[in-house]
C-alpha cells in the first residue's frame, strides 16, 4: 500500500499509461504523482502543453498524450523525480528515468533494472546518459528492458553503502 | 550603542526575502546570522523544491540561497551582515544584544524582523544521548555542507519529508540506510519522496519505533520494535538492526525564546510545532515594530517561509515610513501564493494550527 | 568519512588546517567546523553529561542544543557545530560545565 510503503500498486501504475499500449510506440511521459502536493514544474517546463495542473498547484497533473513528445525536460525538472519517459520498440522497451548517483554507468554498460519495491526483476542495456541543460546534476538515463517489464521497472539499482 | 533601521535576526529563507523587500523599498538593513554562511537551511538543501516558479521550483535549495543572495547585491551600500554572530538579548526597547566571536555588543533597532527559524526534536527512548545518534537536518548539514559522512549505517526515525529527503541524500552520499521506522500508522512526508528510496532498497516500516540505542562510546545496535493502534511497544517484536548511526526526524519546534524574552504574547500551538507568537495578518507581533516570519511563527516548508518574509519584510519597510511600490498588489500576489502552498492535504495541520492562532491569512 | 565523489556537490577533501585535540594532531579541510573536522577524523564523543559524564556527540548542528560544547583555546562551551577551524586551535574535551574564570 503506497501510504505504508512508498510503493505504488500495478493497478495504480497502470492507470498513469495510456489505455492503448499501441500509443507508446512514440515515447510518453509517465507520470507517477498519486498523491495532491503543492507543485507544478512539469506543467510549466513541458514545452508541448501536454501537462496541465492549473491553477491551484495542489491538483495532480494530468497528461495529453497526444501532445507529449516523450522529451524528457519534465523528467528532469519533477523535484520529486516521479515521472519518467516509456518508449515500446519491437520486444524492447526503452526507459528514460532520471538519475542522481555517481558514478553514472557508461554507455552500454549492463545494469540492474528495479521495480518499485526495490527488487531486481531484469538486466537492461544503457543506451544513453544525457545531460540536461539546465540541470547538470540530474542524468537522463535511457536504459532498454525487455518490453515484459514496461510497467514494473522504475529505476535501475544503486549500491549500498560504497 | 549603534541605531540600525531594520535588523533582521536569521538570514534563512525568510530573512533573506525580508531583507529584500526592505531594501528595495529603500530601508538600512542589518542582517544578523550564528552561522557563517546567509541561507539558513538551505545551504545543504541539495534537493529540488517542489511549489510554483515563484518559489523556484524544480531549482534545489542550494542554488536558491545563491538567487536569495544575489537578490541583495544592489543594495550593499544599504545592507550589513553581521554572521557569526549570536543573539543573546532582546528586550522591550528594541535592544538587541549580540556576540559575535569575543565581542559583546549592543544595537538599538526601529524594526526587527524575527527570522529565527526551528530546531529538530528529539525523542525520548534508552541511550538516546550516545553519539551517533543526530538529528536528521545535522546529518544533512554534515553530509551537504562540511562533505563528511556520518557513519556507514543508518537507521533513519520519521517519515516526514526531512526523513525522508534526507535517507535519499544519505544514499546519495554512499551511506546506507538500513530502514525507515515510523510510528504512526501511515508516511507523513510526500509519498514521492518515499518512493524514491523505497525502490532504492530502503525498508520503510509503518507502526514501528526505536525501542533503545546499544553502544558504549557511540551507537553499535538499535533494537526497533512495532508499536500497537495506541502507540505503545509490542513486547516480542524486538528486532536488533547493525547501524552506527540513528537520524531523528520527529519534527520541528519554533526557535521562539527571543520573542520570549523581548515579552511578545507567545501561545502554544501544537500543529504549528510548539509555542508560537501571535501575529496579526501583518505578521507583526503582539509587540509594534516587531515582526515574525518563517518557521518560528509555525513550522512549513521553505517555499511558505520566503513567502512569509516578503510580506513581512513589506510591512516592515511601510511602518518605516517607506513607499513600497505596487505594495497593495504585491501583497495579494503574495497571499495568493501563501494560499495554494496550504491549500493541499499535507497542509491540513498548519491550516488548523493558524485557525487556532485566529490568523487572518 | 569524507565523501569523495557525490553527484551533486563537489568537496575540498584536502586536509590543510592542523588543530590539535586532546593533545593529538589532526588536520581538517578549509571550511570545516571544528565538530565536521573531529567527526571526519572519527571523533563522535565531543562532550560528555555534567553529572552522569555520559558521552555526547553533536546533535542539532545548528549551534542550538549545546551537546557539542567543548574547550577551545582555553575557552569552554564553545559551539564546535558551528565554530569554523582555524588552524592551530587547541580543542579539548570539556568537564563539567567548563571554568570561565580560573580562580
Amino acid at each position: 500500500m503506497i501510504e505504508k510503503d512508498g510503493v505504488a500498486p500495478l493497478e495504480m501504475v497502470m492507470k498513469e499509461f495510456p489505455d492503448d499500449k499501441e500509443v507508446l510506440i512514440n515515447p510518453k511521459a509517465i507520470i507517477e504523482c498519486y498523491k495532491e502536493i503543492p507543485c507544478n514544474p512539469c506543467e510549466t517546463s513541458c514545452p508541448f502543453d501536454a501537462i496541465h495542473v492549473g491553477e491551484d498547484i495542489n491538483a495532480r497533473p494530468k497528461i495529453d498524450f497526444d501532445k507529449c513528445t516523450g522529451c524528457g525536460i519534465c523528467v528532469y525538472n519533477c523535484p520529486g523525480l516521479a515521472i519518467s519517459v516509456r518508449q515500446l520498440q519491437g520486444d524492447k522497451a526503452i526507459l528514460k528515468i532520471p538519475y542522481e548517483f555517481v558514478p553514472r554507468p557508461e554507455k552500454g554498460s549492463l545494469v540492474n533494472v528495479v521495480n518499485r519495491n526495490g527488487d531486481v526483476i531484469t538486466e537492461g542495456s544503457v543506451k544513453r546518459v544525457q545531460e540536461g541543460k539546465n540541470q547538470k546534476q540530474t542524468c537522463l538515463l535511457h536504459v532498454e528492458i525487455h518490453r515484459d517489464f514496461i510497467y514494473d521497472a522504475i529505476t535501475i539499482e544503486v549500491p549500498r553503502g560504497s | 550603542m549603534k541605531n540600525k533601521e531594520a535588523v533582521i535576526i536569521g538570514a534563512g529563507p525568510a530573512g533573506l526575502k525580508a531583507a529584500k523587500q526592505l531594501l528595495e523599498a529603500g530601508a538600512h538593513v542589518t542582517i544578523i546570522d550564528r552561522n557563517k554562511k546567509l541561507g539558513g537551511q538551505l545551504v545543504k538543501q541539495t534537493h529540488k523544491f517542489f511549489g510554483s516558479e515563484k518559489q523556484y521550483a524544480s531549482f534545489r535549495g542550494i542554488d536558491i540561497l545563491e538567487i536569495l543572495v544575489q537578490g541583495l547585491k544592489p543594495f550593499e551600500d544599504r545592507l550589513e551582515i553581521l554572521n557569526e554572530t549570536s543573539v543573546v538579548g532582546l528586550y522591550k526597547d528594541k535592544v538587541v544584544a549580540c556576540v559575535k566571536h569575543d565581542n559583546f555588543f549592543k544595537i538599538k533597532a526601529k524594526s526587527i524582523i524575527m527570522a529565527t527559524g526551528a530546531s529538530e526534536k528529539h525523542l525520548p527512548f534508552e541511550n538516546n544521548d550516545l553519539p551517533g545518534i543526530y538529528a536528521a537536518g545535522a546529518v544533512q548539514t554534515l553530509m551537504n555542507e562540511y562533505g563528511v559522512k556520518p557513519g556507514d549505517k543508518v537507521l533513519m526515525v520519521g517519515s516526514g519529508n526531512i526523513g525522508l529527503i534526507v535517507s535519499y541524500q544519505l544514499l546519495q552520499a554512499g551511506v546506507d540506510v538500513v530502514a525507515l521506522v515510523e510510528a504512526a500508522p501511515q508516511i507523513s512526508g510526500y509519498l514521492v519522496h518515499a518512493s524514491k528510496i523505497k525502490r532504492l532498497g530502503v525498508d520503510i516500516l509503518m507502526q514501528t519505533s526505536i525501542k533503545r540505542a546499544i553502544g558504549k562510546d557511540q551507537v553499535e545496535q538499535v533494537e526497533i520494535w512495532e508499536l500497537d493502534e495506541v502507540w505503545q511497544g509490542i513486547p516480542g517484536t524486538e528486532r536488533v538492526l547493525g547501524v552506527d548511526t540513528v537520524c531523528i526526524s520527529v519534527g520541528l519546534a519554533p526557535l521562539t525564546e527571543l520573542l520570549m524574552q523581548i515579552g511578545a504574547d507567545v501561545e502554544y500551538i501544537r500543529e504549528l510545532g510548539g509555542n508560537v507568537p501571535r501575529i496579526d495578518f501583518r505578521y507583526e507581533t503582539s509587540i509594534k515594530g516587531v515582526y515574525a516570519c518563517g518557521d518560528v511563527v509555525g513550522i512549513e516548508e521553505a517555499s511558505s517561509a520566503m513567502v512569509e518574509g516578503a510580506m513581512a519584510g513589506i510591512h516592515a519597510a511601510h511602518d518605516l515610513g517607506y513607499t513600497v511600490e505596487d505594495e497593495s498588489r504585491k501583497l495579494k500576489v503574495l497571499q495568493e501564493e501563501l494560499k495554494f502552498l496550504r491549500s493541499g492535504p499535507h497542509a491540513a495541520k498548519v491550516r488548523a494550527g493558524y485557525t487556532k492562532l485566529e490568523v487572518k491569512t | 568519512m569524507r565523501i569523495k565523489n557525490h553527484p551533486i556537490l563537489s568537496f575540498d577533501t584536502e586536509e590543510t588546517i592542523e588543530f590539535s585535540y586532546n593533545g593529538k594532531k589532526l588536520r581538517g579541510v578549509e571550511g570545516d567546523t571544528i565538530a565536521s573536522a573531529l567527526h571526519a577524523s572519527g571523533i563522535k564523543k565531543l562532550s560528555e553529561s555534567i553529572h552522569l559524564k555520559r558521552p555526547r556527540g553533536f546533535y542539532c548542528a545548528i549551534g542550538n542544543c549545546a551537546s557539542c560544547n567543548m574547550v577551545v583555546d582555553g575557552v569552554p562551551n564553545v559551539r564546535t557545530c558551528i565554530t569554523p577551524l582555524k588552524p592551530g586551535m587547541v580543542v579539548n574535551n570539556q568537564v563539567g560545565k567548563g571554568k570561565v574564570y580560573e580562580e
